[in-house]
């Protein structure tokens, strides 16, 4: 038997040994991933460490910021912070850079755009501090095992190759291989051994509940009605919905169709929950390609489910990566803050111009899918979903195909070979024009109250296009 | 006396309503930006309508819509007393 011999990595006990080996000033471009999302204890560990030194001019590289993230807030505060560049932002920080801006810029990024600006260069980072659930001494990395375990590091995989430094950051340290890494340890320069990376109950955040509103459920119908008639339900098609109530409950709506009809799928993508973990284990679905994991059922089932693989940010959305997941995506379920009469969508500001998103993977994958379907309700609280000009512009209205409300369904004029398709439909389908004036009729047209004197940041598309300014509030 | 009606549910109001020597009408809202003016009118509307100008009226909006705003006055009058035709 051939052995291969691998090199032992170095294994540093604490942060500030990491730092007589580094020159922190000299590495201020440093990024973290989010796959803890709100249990994650790294990120705020290391920069503890930046606020001691007192660092300035620190350019950020988070691939989303969660509320819990606070020291970001207090060196922003502190003024140590100069740029951020990131996927997706909600919280305290949030509603300061809203209010202050930073000193530099905030740029939004797309996850595919960020994966791409990474290994093409543009997002210089010094160091990538990598929470890694489960490492050995190699340097290999899972993030499916461990104490602390996240599933799937899929928005790291870049940083893990291309940043200048590579940290491993973990509490749980083994001797034994690893099958499949999904971090290399070929790439990592030093392993940090701390107590605790995070707490894995955080990682459920936010609602992965199916709906029993009954307006989600309205709305879920009207989708599952509409994928129906466009015929996109059939054998081997493909499709990607995220973790909120109305999405899984169109999730839910096709489960119930497939198994009528005995359709089957090939495959799902993205963020991953139980829900599409049954779907696998029931034979609906041959694969599932993971970036992230949203709940403890979907990591569970990363370790024994062969066909639930975990894929990289570059494997799922990256534009200049010619076998991107996302390109063979048929059907895609996402959401919006706001969407205008062009079907531009913004999930990136709320109707009051507070930071509280990003793209994430919305415009990735609104621009990859054959159809891509805004599901929303007409109405939240008395603020219509539709406007003549979104507050941001996360996606671009030329990838956007659908919009599905509780009252009616609107067609992108674009898409004219679905428009035709549905010729002869019995579902309520109207302009998007028409669509808002039946909302104005209950809610009135809404004062328009934001504010364009200072630009604090701009949304990069995933073609490195500025699509518009973030202003401040 | 004070009298309310509504709840402070999204989409929902809870207007109290109390003596008064003039009119005087508060409103908190999640939407007062957008729809403060509105939400004024539509009280001023409903009190005229019932020839009501004394009275004390406080609105928390959670974004309700105007005929949500109207029938949770209405209702408010109605349990002090007021006889609305």
């Amino acid at each position: 038997m051939e052995t291969i011999k691998r090199q032992n990595i170095k294994v540093i006990k604490n942060i500030d040994e990491l730092f007589t080996l580094i020159d922190i000033s000299l590495n201020r471009n440093i990024s973290f991933h989010h796959h803890l999302r709100n249990g994650d204890y790294v990120l705020n560990h290391v920069l503890s460490k930046y606020k001691k030194e007192n660092i300035k001019g620190i350019n950020l590289f988070p691939s989303a910021i969660f509320p819990s993230y606070n020291m970001i807030l207090e060196l922003i505060k502190n003024d140590q912070i100069n740029d951020i560049t990131t996927n997706y932002i909600n919280g305290p920080t949030a509603e300061y850079i809203t209010k202050h801006g930073l000193p530099g810029k905030l740029k939004m990024q797309t996850h595919g755009g960020r994966a791409r600006s990474i290994i093409e260069g543009k997002n210089k980072i010094d160091i990538a501090f990598i929470a890694a659930p489960y490492v050995n001494k190699f340097g290999d990395a899972v993030g499916y095992l461990g104490k602390n375990k996240c599933g799937s590091l899929g928005y790291c995989i870049p940083d893990s190759i291309y940043a200048k430094i590579k940290v491993l950051v973990t509490d749980n340290l083994v001797d034994n291989l690893i099958e499949n890494p999904e971090i290399n340890g070929e790439n990592i320069d030093y392993i940090l051994l701390i107590d605790e990376i995070g707490d894995t109950m955080g990682i459920v955040s936010g609602t992965t509940e199916i709906t029993k509103n009954p307006i989600g459920v309205k709305i879920a119908k009207n989708t599952s009605l509409l994928l129906k008639e466009l015929g996109l339900i059939k054998d081997n098609f493909s499709f990607q919905s995220g973790a909120g109530g109305v999405s899984l409950r169109v999730t839910k709506d096709l489960k119930d169709i497939m198994i009528k009809e005995n359709i089957k799928a090939s495959f799902f993508s993205g963020g991953i929950t139980g829900y599409h973990v049954e779907m696998l284990e029931e034979g609906l679905v041959e694969k599932l390609y993971d970036v992230q994991c949203f709940d403890l059922e979907a990591i569970e089932s990363l370790s024994r489910n062969e066909f639930h693989i975990p894929i990289s940010a570059s494997e799922y959305a990256n534009p200049a990566n010619e076998n991107q997941v996302i390109k063979d995506l048929d059907i895609v379920i996402l959401g919006a803050t706001e969407i205008d009469y062009d079907f531009n969508v913004n999930v990136t500001t709320d109707s009051h111009q507070t930071l509280i998103g990003g793209s994430g993977g919305h415009s990735d994958t609104a621009t990859e899918a054959k159809v891509s379907v805004i599901v929303s309700p007409l109405m939240r609280g008395r603020i219509p979903v539709i406007k003549e000009r979104v507050t941001t512009i996360t996606t671009l209205g030329k990838n956007i195909d659908c919009l599905v409300t509780e009252r009616g369904i609107a067609i992108n004029p674009l898409r004219k070979d679905l428009i035709k398709k549905l010729k002869d439909t019995k579902l309520k389908v109207y302009s998007i024009n028409e669509l808002a004036n039946i909302a104005y009729n209950f809610t009135n047209i809404p004062k328009d109250i934001i504010k364009h004197d200072k630009i604090i940041g701009e949304v990069e598309d995933r073609t490195y296009k500025i699509i518009d300014n973030i202003y401040q509030k | 006396m004070k009298t309310s009606a509504g709840s402070l549910e999204s989409s929902d109001c809870l207007i109290t309503v109390s003596d008064s020597s003039e009119l005087k009408i508060v409103i908190e809202s999640v939407v007062l930006e957008q729809f403060g003016d509105q939400i004024r009118e539509v009280i001023i509307q409903t009190l005229s309508d019932h020839n009501i100008n004394k009275i004390h009226v406080q609105c928390l909006d959670k974004g309700a819509l105007d005929y949500t705003i109207k029938s949770r006055l209405e209702t408010a009058l109605k349990r002090r007393g007021e006889n609305l035709e």
